[in-house]
């Protein structure tokens, strides 16, 4: 990865993502707007907000994922360990297997529960036992017990939450620094999502998480950090609403002491 | 319901009308799915009723002999064979990475929409010539053109048995590069229609990972696709197969068997389209024979392409 120094005044060690100044458009419509925010290295960090006020959209732009989206742009810088990810040079290939993406729908390759792991890692250069690697990423996305007796048998014949575990498997195998979960347990009974916080809890001490929520719970229950997104119509503009960042902090503090009067109605249930 | 006096709720009768209309409507789509079965059944067997004369005669052995000879009464259909499948195979191989590439050019975002949607619109035109206009093109312009070239092929590969004679204007090569331009629009937009179905989350699952542009296309879009791919290769060698008007312009009609793509040859179809005029006799029966085994063949490859489309899809 191309080493510029950009780093800025307010990037610590600690900080993995830095988002400066980020708005993002589709079209000439913005969706969310002048997002300043430091993600720290090693955390879960969650991002809470209605729906509509762009927390998915900004989640994908860190492993630029809205390249794909014909009529999305960017502007500001979003920082990774202090290299712009939107710089010229940056090869979006290069971010997608430093920063890793699990979706909101379970989306793992219509082929082996086996190919779905070794692909990706094969994919990006992977030279040691296969096996193993395999092995190793389904034990630590915590499917490994459900699906050791039939590796061969295709992705798409296990249930939603073990489809899912199998895509952060999937994720872990590729060996990026941050991964990105949108969602990931909307689609997803209880007893599976429960599955997916304790994984989420063993993936804290080796990678930076960002998990994009709509439950509030699950923010309290995994998170160590909070964004709290909103949106709000602009004045004199006619179009929709445009998401912003209120409030990002400690989730403890998020909960039990924000400093906004709009978090403290989200988090307590007045609306959203 | 029969005993509704003592149900809590009466159920509405339906009219007689409304009752009609829905029994009719299902007879009719019960005659109508009929007469394509009865008109396929009388083909198949006024076809095969005709051909039983010679199919007495000569019988499997019609299918080896090369001597087509009305004079001597004399009949093989060797050479239309030969050349009805080496012309459509060559056509289905070279049309494959034309029309799958189109596809996937007119489905990713490679280029500006607008000019991927101009390219769309111009193969689908394709399909809009009718076949006699491009016999006559391939007559007029494309084999002039096309004869240095052959010749070419000829002087450096003619130790091949298939580059082994001169390029002599009409022929097989020509005929093969015709069927390509006719098969093109059906593999085109098949394989489109398949490639645009592939879900978007398996795309993104793709760039998640890292995965390049051509990785993504070659091993998770094409693979989601490949069942519709396929189907639409089969389908388009089955026109192949049958096509008549242009190949019967620019083959040649030759009845003389030689190996080479550079002689004039025949098809099955061609044969049909010149000779029923003035046949009478055993030959009218051969060349229902051949139009018989032409038939088998168009019905074997339908069958095998149902087979490799079950085989092929993927649950996703």
């Amino acid at each position: 990865m191309i080493q510029n120094s950009q780093s800025t005044s307010n990037m610590q060690n600690n900080t993995s993502i830095c988002l400066d100044n980020v708005t993002i458009s589709y079209g000439s419509f913005p969706a969310i707007k002048n997002v300043f925010c430091s993600i720290p290295k090693g955390y879960i960090t969650a991002f809470i907000g209605p729906s509509g006020c762009g927390k998915s959209t900004i989640l994908r732009a860190i492993n630029r994922m809205n390249d794909l989206i014909d009529a999305c742009t960017l502007t500001g810088r979003v920082l990774f360990e202090g290299v712009d990810l939107y710089n010229k040079r940056i090869d979006p290939v290069e971010v997608r297997r430093k920063i890793g993406m699990v979706f909101q729908q379970p989306n793992p390759f219509p082929k082996s529960i086996y190919e779905n792991i070794a692909f990706g890692a094969r994919i990006n250069g992977y030279q040691g036992n296969m096996d193993e690697l395999v092995e190793n990423s389904l034990k630590r996305a915590a499917v490994w017990d459900e699906c050791k007796d039939k590796l061969n048998e295709s992705g798409c014949s296990l249930s939603g939450g073990q489809q899912q575990r199998l895509c952060i498997a999937r994720t872990i195998a590729i060996e990026p620094d941050v991964i990105l979960m949108d969602e990931p347990c909307s689609a997803l009974d209880p007893i599976s999502t429960l599955k997916i916080e304790e994984t989420m809890h063993e993936l804290k001490s080796n990678y930076t998480v960002i998990i994009v929520t709509h439950n509030m719970q699950q923010a309290l229950r995994v998170s160590d950090f909070t964004a709290f997104f909103n949106a709000e119509v602009q004045p004199n503009s006619t179009g929709g609403k445009v998401g912003y960042l209120v409030e990002f902090n400690n989730t403890e503090k998020i909960f039990n002491s924000p400093k906004q009067k709009a978090t403290q109605d989200y988090v307590s249930g007045k609306f959203g | 319901m029969s005993n509704g006096n003592s149900a809590k709720f009466a159920l509405r009768e339906r009219p007689a009308a409304e009752r009609f209309v829905d029994e009719g409507f299902r007879n009719v789509a019960v005659a109508m799915a009929s007469i394509v079965a009865v008109v396929l059944l009388g083909i198949f067997l006024v076809i095969l009723s005709g051909s039983l004369e010679s199919m007495g005669r000569y019988g499997l052995n019609f299918l080896f002999i090369s001597e087509w000879n009305p004079v001597t009464d004399k009949y093989g259909a060797f050479t239309a064979i030969y050349g009805t499948l080496v012309s459509s195979l060559a056509a289905i191989i070279i049309a494959i990475p034309l029309g799958v590439g189109t596809a996937i050019f007119i489905t990713e975002d490679i280029f500006p929409s607008t000019a991927r949607y101009i390219l769309g619109m111009t193969v689908e035109l394709l399909a809009a010539i009718p076949s006699v206009v491009l016999g006559l093109w391939a007559i007029f312009v494309m084999e002039p053109f096309l004869r240095p070239i052959l010749n070419e092929l000829h002087t450096k590969f003619g130790w091949i048995p298939f580059f082994s004679t001169a390029p002599i204007g009409p022929g097989m090569a020509p005929a093969i590069l015709i069927l390509v331009i006719m098969i093109l629009p059906i593999i085109t937009s098949i394989s489109r229609d398949s490639l645009i179905q592939v879900p978007q989350r398996l795309r993104e699952a793709a760039y998640g990972i890292g995965a390049t542009r051509w990785t993504a296309i070659l091993k998770i879009i094409l693979p989601a696709a490949i069942s519709g791919i396929a189907g639409g290769v089969l389908l388009a060698l089955g026109r192949a197969l049958g096509e008549t008007m242009a190949v019967t312009m620019i083959i040649g009609n030759s009845l003389n068997f030689s190996w080479s793509i550079l002689a004039p040859g025949n098809t099955i179809s061609a044969m049909l389209a010149n000779q029923f005029g003035e046949a009478d006799g055993s030959q009218v029966s051969s060349l229902m024979y051949a139009a018989f085994v032409l038939m088998i063949i168009t019905l074997g490859v339908n069958i095998i392409a149902q087979w490799i489309v079950k085989k092929l899809s993927l649950k996703y």
